[in-house]
């Protein structure tokens, strides 16, 4: 039960730092489209520059200050080349960010160089967040915060005792993402800026007409969007580890994602984050391969067949797949994802 | 070029082709040494991966992330093959090895490609890339198929040998991609010109219309694709016949991210594009890289900047020339080229001694604070040599830009001049 609980708020945390990465990857693709491949690059900034300002100024002033750099880095790209080959079409400005990856990927490894840097978050969120304690006679028991060692130790042979602590750090990651989805959402719905926003979305060229600078108003989402990348990239870099390899891990999963939800769509992008992010993790806990569940059912299966390596996997090995596995699955039975309206 | 057509054989074609032949014959007695050997090798089997690519990219208007997909797996087959023929259980002959990569290529596009051109523009540019990732995380699963991280080797030497060829020497295993490149770039520009090649073009131009004409798009792509798979299976094919080992990378993002950056660098609107690019992915990979540690930053400033200021890639800005050359112009600009030349090595060597510095901090820290950097020895901790680099590189920017809007100048004006002389030649 309490392996259940860690298990779904560990994926639902992940789940949400990729919703943090999808949102202003989708924002910016459904208002410009534009499909950024270098989404991740600008979480990779975010994570180093907050590494950089938490040594200089601390964490919180970091968290700030990093995510509004990196949208100035996003704002400048938008501005310097990605409005230069606008007219060219789709597939150069494609090409143009995925160029700005390789380049990203070797400043930051000019500059922090190759190994991880170490990047611990602040005091008060190291440790846990809250621990569930699940004793076999007094059932399960919730605390705050961390427990006492004594607590999770018994010399009674016969009970059974099961500490399971839920780290700060992922806490804090859930609730940015929640904070930050809530005020996007009030910002595009009840906002003047919202508005103009949605406008362009659709009409562009009557936008523009009633004076609004549309062009502006992309520099500014593509901003907009990078930050929220940024702050992303801040916390996910506390949490996980900030290392140049960091965006290509991520990166080819918020596609998956993208793709997933539907093209365009901000909530199809949450819920495909959310079961992403939830199927992952489920899956690197579980070490059952196909053999031992047979074995564990019953059957006895023949020589040759327990050494298949096909059936030897188990599912935690699978588990890299899977995102990908689902992005097949996705686009044969249901090719505009799953809340997109579009076929494209 | 309607007017170097000659019936019933056009003239022009046999030549460029004929001097194919004879540089592909000719380039291993010109350059002798064994790293040329291998080099030329490798831009055999580069050409053929980056104009499969192309068919992708060029004339299908698909940009994939995952072409080494198809090369990888084809390498993968193809040196099982040659392992079955050592091991005896199977009869095939190492010239033929390839084509079991290019079987296999295939194989593996009509599996995937069915679900990736399900697509088409930006959808199908992500669905390449997850398939190339999961591809990519199963081979480090499947070590039985894929050999982990050791990878699978082989022994190109098996079988009879005919005529004494054993395929042991490097000059003979150049001479059999020597002769697949020439069939497969033949096939490939014959491609070109078969309806589907045609109908491929529109569906890239304008495929709504295509489908009102009565042509399911989505299996025209299908159809490109599969036989994309096919030539980047054979040059995976020919990958595995030259290294005789094979490892996970080739299927690895990397290796797709190469094709897709030199096939634009050497220009993707042009069918000769491709053949530069993979010339160029060879240089890259094998000189540049032992040249300078940051060259993977170089070539991705060079790439921003081609899609910017040049997008059809070097093939285009050949035969933008040779059009200036063609009607006499390319005197009245020579001096503002070798201006535009000389300014941008400028910055390039300001730049490049920053670069270097900084990659020497990073890396080689032990080794002292002084590098040399084109004959010079700089310091990278010494305030001079910083603000000397500086200066030279700001100074061949300023330069640079002077000179490049006195070329744009000149530049629009002989294509006015150009313009002029094709209406007076329409008249006449």
């Amino acid at each position: 039960m309490e392996f259940f609980i860690i298990s779904l708020l560990n994926g639902m945390s992940y789940g949400l730092l990729l919703f943090m990465l999808s949102s202003g990857l989708t924002l910016i693709f459904s208002m410009m489209g534009v499909l950024n491949f270098a989404h991740a690059s600008f979480y990779m900034m975010g994570a180093y520059f907050g590494y950089t300002l938490s040594n200089l100024i601390g964490f919180w002033p970091a968290l700030l200050i990093a995510p509004i750099l990196v949208g100035a880095c996003g704002v400048i790209f938008e501005r310097l080349t990605l409005r230069k080959v606008h007219k060219f079409g789709h597939v150069p400005e494609l090409l143009i960010t995925f160029g700005l990856s390789y380049i990203v990927y070797e400043l930051v490894q000019l500059i922090w160089g190759r190994i991880a840097v170490v990047f611990p978050p602040p005091e008060i969120l190291q440790g846990a967040a809250f621990t569930i304690v699940n004793h076999s006679v007094n059932g399960l028991q919730f605390f705050w915060g961390g427990v006492p060692s004594e607590l999770c130790q018994t010399t009674d042979a016969m009970i059974r005792l099961v500490c399971s602590p839920f780290p700060a750090t992922r806490g804090f990651m859930m609730l940015v993402a929640l904070l930050m989805l809530f005020s996007l959402w009030l910002l595009l719905t009840k906002t003047r800026v919202g508005l103009v926003i949605q406008a362009a979305l659709t009409h562009p060229e009557t936008v523009e007409s009633l004076g609004h600078n549309v062009p502006r108003v992309f520099m500014l989402v593509f901003g907009a969007g990078t930050g929220l990348a940024g702050l992303a990239g801040v916390i996910g870099g506390t949490t996980f580890v900030t290392e140049p390899t960091m965006a290509a891990t991520v990166g080819s999963v918020i596609f998956v994602v993208v793709v997933v939800g539907g093209m365009g769509s901000l909530s199809g992008a949450f819920l495909a984050s959310i079961l992403i992010g939830v199927i992952q993790t489920f899956a690197i806990a579980f070490d059952y391969s196909f053999i031992s569940v047979a074995n564990s059912l019953g059957f006895k299966l023949s020589e040759a067949l327990s050494n298949n390596s096909l059936l030897k996997l188990t599912v935690s090995q699978v588990a890299p797949i899977l995102p990908y596995l689902f992005l097949v699955l996705i686009l044969i039975f249901r090719p505009k994802g799953l809340l997109g309206t579009r076929e494209g | 070029m309607s007017s170097y057509k000659f019936k019933p054989y056009n003239v022009g074609r046999w030549v460029i082709w004929s001097l194919f032949a004879i540089v592909l014959i000719c380039a291993p007695l010109v350059f002798i040494s064994n790293l040329s050997g291998t080099i030329l090798a490798q831009m055999g089997i580069a050409i053929i991966a980056c104009l499969s690519y192309n068919i992708l990219l060029g004339q299908g208007g698909m940009l994939s992330f995952g072409h080494a997909v198809y090369t990888g797996l084809g390498s993968f087959v193809a040196i099982h093959a040659l392992n079955t023929v050592t091991a005896g259980n199977a009869n095939i002959p190492v010239t033929l090895i390839p084509l079991v990569g290019g079987l296999a290529g295939i194989g593996f596009a009509v599996l995937l490609g069915y679900v990736t051109t399900k697509k088409a523009g930006t959808p199908f540019a992500m669905i390449t890339l997850g398939v190339a990732e999961l591809v990519f995380a199963m081979s480090l699963m499947f070590s039985e198929f894929f050999g982990g991280e050791a990878g699978i080797s082989g022994n190109r030497v098996v079988g009879q040998s005919v005529w004494g060829i054993t395929f042991g020497p490097q000059i003979q295993i150049y001479y059999l991609i020597a002769i697949y490149t020439f069939i497969c770039v033949a096939l490939m520009y014959a491609f070109t010109q078969t309806p589907l090649g045609r109908i491929l073009n529109a569906v890239r131009d304008n495929p709504e219309r295509v489908e009102f004409i009565g042509y399911n798009t989505q299996r025209v792509r299908y159809f490109a694709f599969i036989i994309a798979g096919f030539f980047a299976g054979i040059s995976g094919g020919l990958g595995a016949l030259n290294f005789e080992i094979v490892t996970a990378e080739v299927v690895g993002a990397g290796r797709s991210g190469g094709y897709l950056l030199f096939t634009f660098l050497g220009g993707a609107t042009f069918f000769f594009g491709p053949i530069i690019g993979g010339i160029l992915m060879v240089l890259a990979f094998v000189l540049l890289s032992e040249f300078t540690k940051a060259w993977l930053l170089y070539l991705g400033l060079l790439f921003l900047i081609m899609v910017i200021y040049a997008p059809g890639g070097i093939a285009s800005l050949i035969m933008m020339n040779l059009r200036v050359a063609s009607f006499g112009k390319l005197k009245q600009i020579w001096v503002s080229y070798l201006a535009l030349f000389v300014t941008s090595l400028v910055t390039l060597v300001g730049a490049g001694a920053m670069i270097e510095m900084i990659y020497h901090l990073q890396l080689n820290s032990t080794l002292g604070d002084t590098l040399i950097f084109m004959g010079v020895t700089l310091n990278a901790k010494g305030v001079d040599s910083w603000f000397g680099s500086l200066f030279i590189m700001l100074t061949g920017l300023g330069l640079f830009e002077a000179v490049r809007r006195q070329f744009l100048m000149e530049w629009g004006d002989i294509q006015v001049e150009i313009e002029k002389e094709i209406k007076r030649r329409e008249a006449a």
